[in-house]
């Protein structure tokens, strides 16, 4: 039998997500999917948020899920308005083409 | 009282106002016509300001979450200077840059109303909206000069790293709620000075993952990366707003969440925080030496002085924390007038960067020189300059609080600075013939800030005991 998971589990299971994210953008060349893996730890976060919630059986943490969904969503759209701009200009995605500046 | 609720927030609704009205200005604008939408924001932030002053010692506190105490009205007051400093220079230099200047000031409002926020709020999840607020605004400004490859370039490596540092900032404030069950800062101080004796673990990641979001927004080492890159891509302005209204509203709520809510980790944080002071000091500095734009030059200077503003976060006895503020402003007036004349001088194909530009300008424009002069001098910490005595009171505060170490440190990296400062001083005035191309002619607006960023100066210089008392009693506030 699958024992019922408990706090620690759903912490850790963030955790990991949260590192998946953090690699993503330093390791993945694509300029979406670095956007995809910013997108990844936030929702790492409300997952923390979440299994708070229902540990201590409140609902700020659900109701702070509903901002952080709204400002990754501000967050996504400004994003890919500035990924636009920079294909524009170069006609890739690879952000080893963006070299004018030192990096 | 629900009246007050609203009262306390009056001056971000004006900036928010303000803003919608330049943003509905150009969406009427029909082509090609002109419209004051530099004016529009002038009045909004003059508005602004007014309320702040209004608000003073009356202590309100809207909705539970959004203070207006001494503290955040003295950082309201600052970042609408700011904002009104920066509308002043930009308008002309913006729209011979083709800057779409609706978007541009309509922008530049909501990131103020952000900052603002940033200043005042009480509440973790509070700070990390007002932080999304201005930093997507700013986001958007460094990459607004679509014809430009180094701004979008700027715009998107400020915009990861941004977004980075926030989800970081989030991760820290889900572990505050996780161990205490609250993200409001009066309840969550009171839990950890309860359990301060054996902080635990998930508190000391909260402690580090906040940390490691501020560090970002201030641009500290080893998270400054992003610093030089975007200062350079970023329309000279902006850059010059980002530099000065950014990290004062960072430092606002820096202040607010480390010298109070977890003031009672101290033991826990100040040994880091003092080591990034060091490292940013020495970094900023060193590399500075080594740059030929002057942009770039000026954005390592400004990693340096978040490094001489983090002495002043560590240091922090009543003289300490007061200087802080009086800091940011001497820094806002300062470098938002050496961004002015940077971006007064710049052509709209070639921005006026590279060191060798200025050679001659001495005798082609000896009052802008002059100015630019003044200004250097005061990032350098010279007297009668309020760069000077700002740095005074923070190496001050150091040492009362015997930490002798990050005092040298900062009078060192101070005199290595001026090398950098003074060179381009030395291409003004020494070297005589002029640099090609044609500089342009000042509009009248510039002229008045860069006449009241120098006023500033040289006023505070001479005279800072009026502003440093009114600091003193805002950073009282929050204690």
């Amino acid at each position: 039998m699958i024992p019922e998971p408990t706090l620690n589990h759903y912490l850790l299971l963030s955790a990991v997500l949260f590192s998946i994210g953090t690699v993503g953008v330093f390791l993945r060349r694509n300029l979406i999917t670095i956007l995809l893996s910013i997108e990844v730890m936030l929702n790492a976060v409300n997952l923390t948020f979440v299994a708070v919630d229902r540990y201590l059986n409140a609902v700020n943490g659900q109701i702070i899920v509903f901002f952080v969904m709204t400002v990754a969503a501000a967050e996504a759209a400004v994003g890919l308005a500035i990924v636009i701009a920079l294909f524009r200009h170069k006609d890739t995605l690879n952000p080893d083409a963006f070299t004018n500046l030192k990096w | 009282m629900p009246m007050n609720d609203f009262t306390a927030v009056v001056p971000v609704i004006i900036v928010v106002l303000s803003a919608c009205a330049v943003m509905l200005a150009e969406a009427f604008r029909r082509k090609h016509e002109d419209m004051p939408m530099g004016l529009l924001a002038i009045i909004g932030l003059l508005g602004a300001l007014a309320s702040s002053v209004l608000l003073w010692n009356r202590h309100l506190v809207g909705f539970g979450v959004v203070s207006a105490d001494n503290f955040s009205l003295f950082f309201n007051v600052t970042i609408c200077v700011i904002g009104l400093l920066t509308v002043l220079l930009s308008m002309g230099p913006a729209e011979r840059d083709g800057l779409p200047v609706g978007e541009y000031y309509a922008l530049m409002l909501f990131s103020i109303s952000g900052m603002m926020l940033m200043g005042s709020a009480k509440d973790l999840l509070v700070i990390f909206l007002a932080l999304e607020i201005m930093s997507l605004g700013v986001y958007v400004l460094t990459a607004i000069k679509r014809s430009s490859e180094d701004s979008a370039e700027a715009g998107f490596k400020y915009f990861v790293l941004g977004a980075f540092s926030s989800a970081f900032f989030l991760y820290g404030i889900a572990f505050a709620y996780a161990t205490t069950g609250t993200t409001k800062l009066d309840e969550l101080g009171l839990r950890i000075a309860a359990t301060a004796l054996e902080p635990n673990l998930l508190l000391i990641l909260s402690l580090v993952f906040l940390l490691v979001g501020f560090a970002f927004k201030v641009a500290a080492v080893p998270f400054h990366m992003w610093t030089p890159d975007a200062y350079q891509g970023a329309p000279t302005l902006v850059t010059g707003f980002m530099s000065t209204g950014v990290k004062a509203a960072a430092f606002a709520a820096f202040v607010r969440v480390f010298l109070s809510t977890f003031e009672p980790l101290r033991g826990e944080w100040v040994p880091v925080v003092s080591a990034l002071a060091g490292l940013t000091m020495i970094l900023g500095t060193v590399v500075g030496v080594a740059q030929t734009s002057v942009k770039r030059m000026l954005a390592y200077s400004s990693i340096a002085h978040g490094g001489y503003l983090l002495v002043g976060l560590v240091a922090a006895n009543a003289a300490g924390k007061a200087s802080i503020l009086f800091y940011l402003v001497s820094y806002a007036l300062t470098n938002l007038g050496a961004f002015g004349i940077l971006s007064a001088l710049s052509s709209p194909d070639r921005p006026h960067d590279d060191v060798r530009d200025f050679a001659g300008l001495g005798k082609d424009r000896p009052a802008l020189a002059a100015l630019l002069t003044v200004f250097l001098l005061s990032l350098g910490g010279f007297p009668p300059t309020v760069g000077f005595i700002a740095k005074w009171y923070i190496f001050n505060a150091a040492i009362q609080e015997h930490m002798v170490a990050l005092a040298i440190l900062g009078v060192l990296t101070s005199v290595v600075s001026v090398f950098f400062y003074l060179r381009i001083v030395v291409m003004m005035y020494m070297v005589d013939e002029a640099a090609p191309g044609h500089r342009p002619a000042l509009s009248v607006p510039v002229m008045i800030g860069l006449f009241v960023a120098v006023l500033g100066v040289f006023y505070l210089g001479v005279m800072p005991g009026q502003l440093l008392s009114l600091a003193a009693n805002s950073v009282a506030s929050i204690f």
